[in-house]
């Protein structure tokens, strides 16, 4: 009996594809209806409201504070767009059978990551700090929560990154590297579409006040 | 998954975290069926609240008391209206996304479309196991609810805010639970569409795919793309409710005399934007594999061709497009605007051209067919005009004109339970006689199937067409007393007990098939289930190691050649020609 399930490794000769590259572009459609619920969500609030950032209970307004932290944004972008070009470089130097490479730019990758992290944090805490939680204002609930789910998806994909380099995930470069060449281009794939994400939030949530 | 892994299984791996999409069809089929089950009764439970408003409920009285009495509501064994809402908004949300879609989607899709398409399992064996495992939570954590103080929540399915923003703890557990089963469904989708294009077998081209695995297609898309911007939504809903946000919240909103000390700035209709852009396509999640499994049927037991494949392909994809355009007609009454009515008008107007299609494709299948009488085709049969006035009593509601009248009336209960309850259900319950075979390896009894069928048929018909009558004099939907206090209800309040009594006699109706059920699990295999005892021309029936199957699908990976509802060709000595059936051409 042939249990084996097809596709996994090579390609469908009709649709040019192997399974998980199919999986993870619908994934990802289901991910641009997610953040795109949430800018709709932005523009509907935004629309509402008469100043923009809004004046919170204690007639106060984040404005002033985000010029501050345009700068530590704009410190994120860069580190971002630099983890989105190794993680290409990664998945290259895997093409190209040199598995030392792989790792230096995968551990490259790991520390943008971390580094957006540590910068994130210092943001939200100088913000809550200062009085401006989710509660304050329409503005500080999106920023919040439109951020947050970010961040989410930048520590999910930290888990992985960190996994692909220990030596339970990369003992599958030596039984099956073309499985294993693979699965860095899917996650690449999701990784840039998080990139993409920052790439629209920036300007959304900095700059346009 | 490789052949070296194929070892002896614990009970553990094989039956609870089975990567099997076989084993894990049946999970969803069995805890769908249950939480159907538990929707249903709830309603019983309402219903009589409806014909004898505050009156203490025969049997289930002390129940209701102790659970009141839990919750922190007053009761001598009557149902209090705080509880009546917590029914109400647990009976909608159970049915729809615990009990119809997991076992449509889930417990169908999973079971048959490997199958049907020739692939050993789904493409993401794994995946699989993990979106039942998120499902199961989602339902766990929904029944706890029920025993908080306070209840469960009590917003209605709808949740709309500002309400569900200040309701008790139980919509927090709701808003939760939704993001489990948001989560489940959308691996699911993913794996179910991966599954259709990838694994099809050779041969298997796009037009001889069974419609089925059309309607499947079409659905999982309509899951992926409609689920997200109600996870957003609940998220934000979550937001408003544990940070102190004012996503869905006004400037200056009063309650109880007080002005609430929030924020505001937030928008109520912002939510029902988001849910109703999820919730349209939704229905649609709830009717097109249902339709699936009627043409299956149909076409089995007419023994013909299904009549207009092709119109039925293409109307399920534009229905499939469109569904993602209505969603405001949900919101006529909200004060949207007329351009935005007008918009929203035009295109349900657009899409019921396509539902109208696929009914006259069915009902153009049966002309000159041999039709068997079996207890699948009486379902399938059943399923035709029930679905038929549902979708035309939807088109009144679709005007914005005709819908001031009938905005959350019963009539738009009687309107979609039209759809749901003798549609989707009645698709269900002929999959469920149709493919038990399959799975079990058993014939169910025709006679018990059709007191089933029959009682249904009736008992359906008398819990909701009155609905339509009430819906028509004006008496609005969720009010805890059936119209008791309204006195423009007076004249048809006599309808509530028979709805009542019609809904306990469809409770009764299911026991013959409850037993009917376990009564044939026990039974030894009989000899008229063979492999493939409808004479059914798909890769399940004809192919599949018999039943019941075992690990893995096929001893020889198929090869198709036909197309699905190859029934009395001309010439051919069976009246049916399997899909891998290689015939030479000319004879
Ligand atoms: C065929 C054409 C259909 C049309 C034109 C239509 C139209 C409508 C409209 C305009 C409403 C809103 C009524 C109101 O609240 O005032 C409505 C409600 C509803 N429809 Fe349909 N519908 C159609 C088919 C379906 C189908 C196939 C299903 C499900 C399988 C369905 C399920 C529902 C549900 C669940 C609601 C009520 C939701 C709620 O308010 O709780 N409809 N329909
Ligand atoms: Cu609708």
């Amino acid at each position: 009996m042939d249990i084996k399930i097809p596709y996994n490794e090579d390609l469908r000769p009709d649709t040019g594809l192997y399974n998980a590259k199919l999986g993870i572009w619908l994934f990802l459609a289901s991910e641009v209806m997610l953040f795109g619920g949430l800018f709709s969500s932005y523009i509907l609030l935004r629309a509402g409201a008469s100043v923009w950032p809004p004046i919170g209970l204690d007639g106060q307004s984040v404005a002033h504070l985000l010029e501050e932290t345009i700068g530590l944004a704009t410190f994120n972008t860069v580190a971002l767009i630099t983890s989105s070009v190794t993680m290409v470089m990664s998945w290259v130097s895997l093409k190209m059978k040199d598995i030392s490479k792989f790792k230096m730019y995968m551990w490259i990758t790991i520390s943008c990551a971390i580094i957006f992290l540590i910068v994130k944090y210092f943001e939200y805490s100088h913000k809550i700090h200062e009085g401006f939680i989710p509660a304050h204002d329409t503005y500080m609930a999106l920023y919040f929560t439109m951020t947050g789910l970010h961040v989410l998806h930048i520590i999910g994909g930290l888990f992985v990154l960190v996994y692909f380099v220990m030596p339970d995930g990369i003992k599958m470069w030596d039984d099956e590297p073309i499985r294993f060449t693979n699965r860095i281009e899917v996650f690449g794939l999701y990784w840039h579409f998080v990139d993409l994400v920052w790439i629209f939030l920036f300007p959304v949530l900095y700059l346009l006040n | 998954m490789s052949n070296k892994e194929h070892h002896e299984e614990s009970f553990w791996t094989k039956y609870v975290f089975s990567i099997d999409h076989k084993v894990i069809g049946i999970q969803y089929g069995i805890t769908a069926l249950f939480f159907l089950l538990i929707g249903f009764s709830l309603m019983m439970v309402m219903r009589w609240q409806l014909a004898y408003p505050d009156t203490a409920i025969p049997i289930v009285g002390p129940f209701i008391k102790w659970l009141a009495t839990l919750n922190g509501f007053a009761s001598e064994g009557n149902l209090p209206s705080d509880l009546y809402n917590v029914f109400g908004a647990m009976h909608g949300t159970i049915m729809i996304f615990l009990g119809v879609v997991p076992l449509i989607v889930g417990a169908f899709g999973n079971y048959l479309v490997p199958l049907q398409v020739g692939a050993p399992d789904m493409a993401f064996p794994k995946l699989n196991m993990a979106s039942y495992w998120s499902y199961l939570p989602g339902g766990i954590i929904m029944i706890i609810s029920f025993f908080l103080p306070g209840g469960a929540a009590n917003s209605g399915w709808t949740a709309y805010p500002p309400l569900s923003d200040i309701a008790t703890q139980g919509q927090t557990w709701w808003l939760v639970a939704m993001i489990f089963l948001i989560s489940s469904s959308l691996l699911g989708s993913v794996n179910i569409i991966v599954t259709i294009v990838q694994l099809r077998v050779k041969g298997l081209t796009w037009m001889k795919l069974p419609f089925f695995v059309w309607s499947q297609l079409i659905t999982s898309f309509l899951l992926l793309l409609a689920f997200p911007p109600l996870e957003v939504a609940a998220i934000f809903q979550l937001m408003d409710r544990i940070a102190g946000t004012s996503f869905f919240l006004p400037s200056g909103l009063v309650i109880s005399g007080e002005m609430l000390q929030v924020s505001g700035g937030g928008s109520p209709l912002l939510w029902q934007h988001l849910f109703w852009f999820l919730a349209h396509p939704e229905v649609y999640v709830l009717i097109l594999p249902g339709m699936g499994v009627i043409a299956e049927v149909i076409a089995n037991n007419t023994r013909k061709p299904l009549w207009g494949y092709k119109s039925l392909v293409y109307s399920s994809f534009f229905l499939g497009f469109m569904s993602f355009t209505v969603w405001a007609h949900h919101m006529f009454l909200t004060g949207m605007g007329q351009g935005m009515s007008t918009f929203f008008q035009i295109t349900t107007m657009i899409i019921s051209v396509p539902s109208v299609v696929i009914l006259s494709c069915f009902m153009l299948s049966l002309w000159g067919g041999s039709i068997r009488f079996n207890v699948p085709m009486l379902f399938a049969l059943g399923w035709i005009p029930m679905f038929g006035v549902g979708g035309l009593t939807g088109l009144p509601l679709g005007l914005s004109t005709s819908d001031i009248h009938l905005h959350d009336t019963y009539y738009v209960i009687g309107h979609f339970h039209y759809v749901v309850a003798p549609g989707t259900i009645f698709a269900l319950f002929s999959g469920i006689y149709f493919w038990f075979p399959k799975v079990t390896g058993k014939m169910l009894d025709e006679t018990l199937g059709k007191i089933h069928f029959f009682a249904s048929f009736v008992f359906m018909n008398g819990v909701f067409f009155p609905m339509f009558i009430q819906g028509l004099a004006g008496v609005s939907r969720r009010l805890a007393d059936g119209g008791a206090s309204y006195a423009h209800a007076a004249d048809v309040l006599k309808w509530n007990e028979t709805m009542s009594y019609s809904a306990w006699l469809l409770g009764l109706a299911q026991i013959p098939f409850i037993v009917n059920l376990i009564w044939t699990l026990y039974k030894d295999k009989d000899s008229k289930a063979n492999a493939n005892p409808w004479n059914a021309t798909t890769i399940e029936w004809t192919d599949a190691t018999s039943p019941p199957l075992g690990h893995g699908n096929f001893k020889k990976t198929p090869v198709v050649y036909n197309g699905p509802y190859e029934y009395s060709v001309p010439g051919m000595k069976d009246d049916f020609l399997p899909q891998t059936k290689k015939i030479k051409k000319g004879k």
